[in-house]
């Protein structure tokens, strides 16, 4: 708890630059990520982010220490040049895009591994903590590079904001783009840089590896929110600022926790979260979608049951037990009763010693269900010339569906019938 | 049959495309005129999304050259609207009905502007104009095949240009859509707009069509629909792939050969 307020209180200066450093990086790398994410390029996304790493080790060897400014170039010339290589394979060779891609991040990230280890093993004394680079660590943020990286993180989220309405046409519709005159290749090509520049941004805190998942994880985690554009880029910037928060104070907690692979669990939780739990699009509102119709089924299908046994006695408040209720249609005990408690609990039937009934409600809504599916079936003979014996099994679905406007629609349609096409009546609505 | 026409808005002159060196139109030259609804009719695989495309100079030319009220597109391309292919976007797309018929009025603002009010009254007129305005706010998913046509139609208005290239506007849509577009083609070409459409459906393009072009990977006939709709001239058209053309450029693309000699 102490440190939870020594934390988020960001009297420690060294705080202030780590939590200001993350902040900034996961925001500008949603942002940057969620157009990436929509242009449908998340792997060369990944690709760049294991790209850079033969360029910082490079720039490390030609100048000897840990100098930022060189390194961001390194880095910069090496993602560069991993997305030359990738358009190129994918234009010039067999290879597709996929295992260019492949290709061409192992090649890279291989060949950074590789310098890295040389680098360790020369003896220079400069090189500790270079392989941060690789899982990040935010406590290695320092004043002067920390103004670097902010710096960049500006850039890149006013590069973006400018360009939004464009990033989003291109993403949306290339060829319209083009056909407006955009200079699309090379709104591309800014594209891209953005992506290295956020990737490089992140070097310290976040690391190679794992840069990607901070560019494609909260963008895709926001597209289960919102069908807006705008929405989803802000919902993105703030599960992405929010991973960073977490990644950093973890980090800062048990300081031999990386940050990057904290970030990174943070967000794929958020990711996972939304993948579960989102309204509408989510996995679990969709199951329970399903079980509520599957409920409605049952219910409304239990009380079919008593309209027919009634109809064949000639008094709808007949009492019957499960028995003869199952008897009537074949829906499993089990079913039959959850169904008939449901249809209690609203006040549609009555139970007295085992035996249910319809109350006086209830009779009305089955009438309305035996309505609706004999109106279907009527509907489906006239309209859609379908045979008569072939109609109910579709009827049996529809009835559940039918909302009192095409109920009107369909009685219209059909010049108020009284019988349907089995010569049954159809039940006054 | 290549009939001229003397003050041409649109003139294709010895227009070569290829596709990794395989021609796929060989030395198309027509000219269109002012205020015509032109149909590019031909089989499946005759390259007429191609020549739409190499017109709006969306891929490049192995030789010739288009011009627009009689010059270069870059010169004229705010006069100039495109429709591409319906599916050739993704309609999952987080934007929504309105966002996409703002992009229509993009080309009037730059590339760092923003759509201000008077913008967001253009698009919803437009979307008026094709019957969408209850759809203004939906997300694009939630629309049908014909419903989606609209809205790119709509983009198109949007543009107020005076020239519209539709790549298969009735492809998949439902026979009010198709009647309600048809009829608005109409009354733009009646005010004097120029249009041409991409339409694989012989039947209606008689009677959609003032002038046609007839293609299969070649020109087979470019002039006034009641001149160049002709038995023989459609026969020639969908008389199977002609065959000595197609070896030849297979023959073109095995040996990357190119397509001019230098």
């Amino acid at each position: 708890m102490e440190n939870f307020l020594t934390f988020f209180s960001f009297s420690d200066p060294n705080v202030r630059y780590v939590v200001l450093g993350t902040i900034l990086l996961s925001a500008s790398a949603a942002m940057v990520g969620s157009f990436i994410l929509l242009q449908k390029k998340a792997l060369v996304g990944d690709a760049v982010a294991h790209s850079v790493l033969p360029g910082i080790c490079a720039a490390f060897l030609f100048s000897g220490t840990k100098s930022i400014p060189l390194m961001l170039l390194g880095a910069f010339a090496t993602g560069w040049l991993a997305l030359v290589a990738i358009d190129y394979l994918t234009a010039h060779s067999k290879i597709k895009k996929d295992a260019a891609i492949g290709l061409v991040l192992s090649v890279f990230f291989g060949t950074g591994i590789v310098m890295m280890t040389y680098i360790q093993q020369s003896g220079n004394a400069a090189q500790s903590g270079l392989d941060h680079f690789i899982f990040g660590k935010a406590a290695a943020l320092v004043g002067s590079d920390l103004l670097v990286f902010s710096i960049l993180a500006m850039v890149i989220l006013i590069t973006v904001s400018l360009f939004f309405k464009t990033f989003a046409l291109i993403a949306f519709d290339r060829a319209f783009a083009q056909a407006l005159g955009y200079p699309v290749r090379r709104l591309d090509l800014l594209l891209t840089s953005l992506t290295v520049l956020a990737v490089v941004t992140g070097i310290t805190a976040v690391g190679v590896v794992l840069m990607a998942a901070m560019l494609i994880t909260p963008p895709a985690a926001a597209r289960y929110w919102t069908d807006n554009i705008r929405r989803m880029v802000l919902i993105a910037v703030l599960f992405g600022t929010f991973a960073g928060l977490a990644g950093a104070y973890i980090s800062y907690m048990a300081p031999a926790m990386p940050t990057g692979p904290w970030m990174v669990v943070v967000s794929s939780l958020i990711a996972f979260f939304s993948f579960f739990f989102a309204p509408r699009r989510g996995i679990v509102p969709k199951l329970y979608r399903q079980r509520k119709n599957q409920r409605i089924i049952a219910e409304e299908n239990a009380m079919k049951v008593f309209y027919h046994l009634g109809e064949q006695h000639g008094n709808f408040m007949d009492q019957y037990n499960l028995r003869t209720l199952m008897g009537q249609r074949d829906m499993g005990a089990t079913n039959l009763r959850a169904a008939l408690q449901r249809l209690q609990a609203k006040g549609w039937v009555t139970v007295q010693h085992g035996q249910w009934s319809l109350t006086d409600d209830g009779v009305g809504k089955a009438a309305k269900v035996v309505r609706l599916h004999r109106l279907w079936e009527l509907y489906l003979t006239q309209y859609m010339a379908i045979a008569a014996d072939h109609v109910h099994d579709d009827a049996e679905t529809i009835e559940h569906i039918l909302t009192p406007e095409l109920e009107r629609e369909l009685e219209h349609q059909l010049g108020y019938p009284d019988k349907d096409p089995h010569d049954t009546e159809i039940p006054k609505g | 049959m290549i009939i001229q026409t003397p003050d041409p808005v649109l003139e294709v002159h010895d227009l070569t495309v290829s596709y990794a060196r395989k021609p796929v139109l060989w030395g198309i030259d027509f000219t269109l005129p002012a205020g015509s609804i032109t149909g590019i009719v031909g089989p499946n695989g005759a390259g007429k999304s191609t020549l739409l495309k190499a017109i709006m100079g969306l891929i490049p030319l192995s030789s010739g050259y288009v011009k627009l009220f009689g010059e270069p597109l870059d010169i004229v391309r705010n006069r100039i609207s495109y429709v591409p292919q319906r599916e050739s976007v993704d309609w999952d797309f987080p934007v929504s009905v309105l966002d996409v018929v703002l992009m229509g009025r993009y080309g009037k603002m730059g590339l760092l502007g923003n759509p201000g009010r008077h913008d967001r009254d253009a698009a919803l007129h437009c979307l008026e104009k094709v019957g969408m305005s209850a759809f203004a706010k939906r997300q694009i998913s939630q629309l049908s095949g014909g419903q989606q046509q609209r809205v790119f139609l709509a983009r198109a208005l949007a543009q107020e240009a005076d020239f519209y290239f539709m790549d298969e506007p009735f492809a998949g849509v439902d026979a009010a859509t198709e009647q309600a577009i048809i009829d608005l083609l109409k009354d733009m070409a009646a005010a004097h707009k120029t249009i041409v459409v991409v339409h694989h459906d012989l039947q209606s393009a008689r009677t959609y069509f003032d002038w046609m072009v007839l293609l299969n990977m070649r020109l087979v006939a470019a002039g006034p629909t009641e001149q160049v709709f002709t038995e023989v001239l459609v026969q020639q058209a969908y008389g199977g792939r002609l065959n000595l053309l197609s070896q030849v450029g297979d023959l073109m693309e095995k040996r990357e050969f190119p397509t001019r000699e230098n």
